[in-house]
């Protein structure tokens, strides 16, 4: 005997294999009945402490879609966070088809999320956190950065909706990376309004390398001490414009990690977490090598596991992006040791839990004075548009394309950057949404000569930062995009052999070392970059267009996985 | 080496010393350079700490630090400079600590050595690779 629920399910499972638009709206509301948000909350109350992790919101006030990576590759092959699609479902256990399937995974992946509905929203993750709060009063809230930063609002406001709606929710420490491409000075203008520190043990001055900001904060919670160590992202002046910020040094310095876990061990915590923004692997590594860590909270690689990674004693937990997920991580703490943990990613989806009403009301207040600007349609996309993954996302051939277009190059190349949201087929194209997968303080779209040497270079050397076998050589973001350019990758070869069969796409023509070819990009972390900003561009191109239909594109081979 | 009279005097201070090896005097392979301050000693592992950033944030100023307690004398190589050399430094009796902290500048990623004579003779290494990239692609 088959129940309404099981009927439901199975028939929403039916329809995303088989992809049936026509599913529609009822398939919407059949996701709405089977869910909850007793369901996505419920968590048996476990041990005396409670952490909630939030991290790489990228400035999503409002739910969302983002379709998480089909290729993700890193340093050990089968291991999470490098497990996609089925290799993820069946290490987790999870139905295909299914809520967390959608949330998790890339597969089938338009058919489900009109079942399943957008995911995040601030006002949403608001009611998740109060009602984890009720339940756990000592509980602690932590942002791991990339916060301030990824929206057009966030953009006009230089990171200020962000703050206020941070600041509304509670937050009690955070850690950094994108914020700081608003500038030294804008960042210290903001730490110093923030109720709560802006922790980075890693942060030094780069004139006398002594630490420049607070490096930890101990909290007491339940009678027991807690030490939150914050890890900005190590590679701030090497991925993003130094200048913008260039009083300031990072990098991972293990050593130092180790100094100041053994710092607040020797001031007699009982809990040391660490609020990271290097990355899953950096992360596994170092929690393999720095001694003392209970907790590591990690972020950057926007990687959302629905288990803690156990490393020694250490727990990594890993809780997503763009508001798609809150992680509730209940401990047992006795007599200055971690005894047990208890985890729970909680996906926010978006027609299942009630936006909480005050938050709501703040980020409605925040887009209000550019409501007009935000929502202006620009043109309609037929094709799926999304960007994470290891090589070009749609939204980046997109881009490629109007950059090709509007700057007259034979080259594109647009930053392998893991934000941006998703759009589905049928949507309209915002301004909004091209601000989306753009938003930057260093958006201009320049145009030059370079020659095949240097675009193998350029090539060779993104790979590496990606590919090479040692976490603490990786920076954590995607292979840079590339359009009208054709190429083969090994990624199993080191640098400077990675790269072959280099060629225009559209001729086939070889890239000859020697000769130069006009390319044109964004993001450069050059001063004195010129150019028309990329919004605008891909904005002018989406115009002429109307409505964006994508070929599939087959001009990157990837062996060697 | 022969000290020149200035870093005799140096020398004679006891704290630390730092002798720049001018680049065309000393134009040698690492090899070369690592039999001349080493010796007969065949360098070893351990007791001496190199720590330098795994990705230059500068590759014109790269801050490397090297610790060998109980030193004489710590010679630093890059070894994938055109002068490999960067510099010796040697520690008096009367050093509080032997360890030298410094700036150099790395022409492409490569591997920065740190070699540590002992006072009995032995020699420590340690090295470190230093990855000098154009970066620009962080998400």
């Amino acid at each position: 005997m088959i129940t309404r629920r099981e009927f439901l399910q199975a028939s929403m499972a039916l329809a995303a294999i088989t992809g049936t638009d026509a599913f529609g709206s009822w398939s919407r509301l059949a996701a709405q009945q089977t869910l909850t948000q007793d369901d996505l909350l419920r968590f048996d109350d476990f041990g005396n402490v409670t952490l909630i992790h939030v991290t790489d919101i990228h400035a999503q006030l409002k739910p969302i879609w983002f379709r998480e990576p089909e290729i993700n590759i890193g340093e050990a092959k089968g291991v999470v966070p490098h497990l996609t699609g089925t290799d993820f479902l069946s290490k987790f256990g999870i139905a295909k088809g299914s809520a967390d399937a959608y949330a998790l995974t890339y597969d089938d992946y338009v058919a489900l999320a009109r079942s399943y509905g957008r995911m995040g929203g601030m006002d949403r993750v608001a009611t998740v956190v109060k009602s984890i709060r009720a339940a756990r009063p000592d509980s602690l809230l932590l942002d791991g950065g990339d916060t301030w930063h990824g929206s057009m609002t966030s953009f006009l406001t230089k990171g200020q909706d962000m703050v206020n709606v941070m600041n509304a929710l509670g937050v009690e420490a955070m850690t950094s990376h994108w914020e700081w491409t608003y500038g030294t000075d804008r960042v210290k203008e903001i730490v110093e309004t923030l109720p709560f520190p802006f922790l980075g043990a890693n942060i030094f001055d780069a004139e006398w390398d002594e630490p420049a900001f607070e490096p930890y904060k101990i909290f007491e919670r339940g009678g027991v001490k807690i030490a939150v160590i914050g890890q900005a992202f190590p590679y701030m002046p090497i991925a993003n414009p130094k200048w913008m910020f260039p009083e300031y040094s990072f990098g991972i310095r293990e050593e130092r990690m180790q100094e100041v876990v053994d710092e607040v061990r020797a001031a007699g915590v009982d809990l040391v977490v660490c609020l990271s923004h290097n990355g899953f692997d950096v992360d596994r590594k170092m929690a393999s090598r720095v001694k003392g860590i209970d907790v590591v909270l990690t972020g950057h690689t926007h990687d959302a596991v629905p288990e803690p990674v156990l490393i020694g004693e250490t727990i990594l937990i890993a809780s997503g992006s763009n508001g798609k997920f809150v992680s509730r991580i209940d401990l047992d703490v006795r007599d200055g040791r971690m005894m047990g943990y208890r985890h729970k990613l909680i996906p926010i989806f978006s027609d299942v839990i009630k936006p909480d009403a005050d938050m709501a009301a703040l980020i409605d207040k925040e887009r209000e004075p550019f409501k007009a600007q935000l929502e202006e349609k620009i043109g309609t996309t037929d094709s799926l548009l999304y960007r994470r993954g290891n090589f070009n996302g749609t939204w980046d051939d997109l881009i490629c394309d109007a950059i090709r277009s509007e700057r007259d190059a034979q080259i594109a190349m647009s930053p392998g950057v893991r934000w941006g949201t998703t759009l589905l087929p049928g949507d309209a194209i915002t301004r909004e949404d091209i601000h989306n997968v753009t938003s930057m303080t260093y958006g201009a779209c320049y145009r030059t000569e370079m020659s095949g040497e240097t675009i193998k270079t350029i090539l060779e050397d993104v790979a590496d930062n990606i590919f090479n076998p040692d976490p603490y050589y990786q920076q954590g973001g995607d292979m840079v995009r590339v359009g009208g350019l054709a190429y083969a990758i090994d990624v199993s070869k080191p640098i400077g052999e990675r790269i072959s069969s280099i060629a225009l796409a559209d001729s086939g023509e070889a890239i000859e070392a020697g000769k130069t070819y006009t390319v044109a990009g964004w993001a450069s972390v050059n001063e004195g970059t010129e150019g028309p900003q990329i919004w605008d561009v891909i904005e002018t191109h989406v115009r002429k267009i109307g409505t964006v239909q994508l070929k599939p594109n087959t001009s990157v081979t990837v062996t060697g996985i | 080496m022969e000290l020149s009279r200035r870093d005799a005097l140096l020398f004679g201070l006891g704290g630390l010393a730092a002798i720049v090896l001018p680049g065309a005097a000393l134009a040698a392979k690492v090899d070369e350079l690592t039999a001349a301050f080493a010796g007969s000693a065949a360098p070893s592992d351990g007791g001496i700490t190199l720590t330098a950033p795994e990705i230059a944030e500068n590759g014109n100023t790269v801050p490397i630090e090297v610790d060998a307690p109980g030193a004489v004398a710590i010679m630093l190589l890059a070894a994938g400079n055109p002068e490999p050399a960067v510099a010796t430094f040697k520690f008096g009796a009367a050093a509080g600590s032997q360890r030298a902290a410094t700036r150099i500048r790395l022409a492409k990623t490569q591997d920065v050595i740190a070699l540590a004579k002992m006072a009995d003779g032995s020699v420590r290494k340690a090295q470190a690779t230093v990855k000098v990239t154009i970066g620009g692609c962080g998400g």
